[in-house]
């Protein structure tokens, strides 16, 4: 900002450099003077508050877009007779890092989940002879049948993925977000 | 905003009729909350019914800005003095004490120090001031130096004001006689010219002293 009036002269008559510090922290002059004034300051908490609002609306609008892609891919696991009961297989699903968990639990059922636990994305393990799937990290658990957290941390369910079998071979054929 | 540049303050106390229109109209300002910021002095009240309208000079180096410790009086970036902002006036009265033209107010129920400011809503959008506008024989003019040269050619502008040994310049100018040849007005020898510090009956009067001599000799108290 231009100043157009002259330059303040200290009651001392010395140059600006030899003044104390406080001068440049007090300045008589107001462009050189920081002060907030409240309607600086309800400007402040507006804009941020709208960058907030923005914020959300643009994850709403991601999430959105995510399932209007579609449906996720149909992905051939395992075969039907491949597991005995009791017996788990891991796989990658939707994507190349997603790691997930293919469980028998009886002869005509089988369950699959994501395999991070839902507290702090450690790997959990398969226990069917306790029906749970464990997670060694801070002993937290799962219901084998429904995903839903029993003890420990984890207080969300883990994501089921959706199967289909067609003739003798298991699909994987989506991801169902677990609901609290 | 801030005042448009070529406009200035006038302020040619000979002018003045003492009618007090500029202390009616300075209330009317919306930056001084319906007070008036500005006063008018009488020279030597028994003796003379001249006045002197008194508004801020917005010094280059403003004193109430110096001696304020709460950094609550503040020089916009045209030069003029605002009030102290509120949220930092602590009502301490130094500048009131320090000003060397008596111009601050303290106002006491607001626990704020208020001060004319060149009627900074008016100014600022290139109006004159209240009291400029109002003033009858323009004893206070706002405008630009062209204007005051061309109006008043027996006066000329003067901005240094001498108090003892501390020279100050100001924003708003002083008419002064366009003969006479001082830099500096000086406030603290005019304490002692007879008509302003000295009854006229005292042993000091108008007819033993030589004009022209004490114009000459101004600097010395």
């Amino acid at each position: 900002m231009k100043v157009a009036s002259p330059e303040i002269v200290a009651p001392d008559n010395r140059a600006a450099e030899q003044q104390p510090h406080w001068r440049q922290e007090f300045p008589i002059d107001l462009p050189q003077d920081d002060y907030r004034s409240r309607r600086d300051f309800t400007k402040l908490m507006v804009i941020t508050s709208f960058a907030f609002f923005v914020g959300q609306a643009w994850i709403v609008l991601l999430s959105r877009l995510r399932r209007a892609r579609g449906e996720a891919p149909l992905k051939d696991i395992a075969a039907v007779d491949e597991l005995s009961v009791g017996g788990a297989k891991l796989f990658h699903y939707p994507g190349p890092g997603d790691a997930s968990l293919l469980v028998r639990i009886s002869e005509r059922q089988f369950v699959a989940y994501g395999q991070k636990c839902t507290h702090l994305s450690c790997p959990v393990i398969p226990k069917p002879q306790a029906q749970r799937l464990h997670c060694p990290c801070h002993e937290g658990s799962f219901d084998l049948l429904t995903g839903q957290p029993l003890a420990g941390p984890p207080r969300r369910p883990l994501p089921r993925i959706l199967l289909s079998v067609r003739g003798n071979r298991i699909y994987a054929n989506g991801v169902q977000q677990g609901v609290v | 905003m801030a005042v448009p540049e070529g406009n200035e303050f006038f302020v040619d106390p000979s002018r003045c009729i003492g009618c007090n229109g500029c202390v009616q109209a300075c209330t009317e300002c919306d930056t001084h909350k319906g007070y008036s910021m500005i006063q008018l002095d009488y020279i030597d009240q028994a003796s003379s019914p001249q006045t002197v309208p008194v508004v801020c000079m917005h010094c280059e180096s403003p004193t109430c800005a110096e001696v304020c410790p709460a950094d609550a009086i503040k020089r916009s970036d045209d030069g003029v003095v605002q009030s102290a902002r509120k949220p930092r006036c602590i009502a301490c009265n130094n500048c009131v004490l320090a000003c060397p033209f008596g111009v601050p107010k303290m106002n006491t129920a607001m626990h704020l120090m208020m001060k004319c400011d060149m009627c900074y809503d008016r100014t600022s959008v290139g109006k004159k001031p209240m009291c400029a506008s109002v003033c009858p024989s323009q004893a206070l003019f706002f405008g630009t130096r062209d204007e005051i040269e061309r109006l008043r050619p027996q006066s000329r502008a003067l901005n240094s004001f001498k108090f003892g040994a501390q020279i100050i310049k100001t924003k708003v100018n002083m008419m002064v006689p366009a003969r006479s040849t001082v830099e500096h007005l000086d406030v603290v020898a005019a304490l002692y010219e007879p008509t302003v510090g000295n009854q006229l009956e005292d042993s000091l009067s108008l007819d033993e002293i030589d004009i022209a001599e004490m114009e000459s000799e101004s600097g010395k108290p």
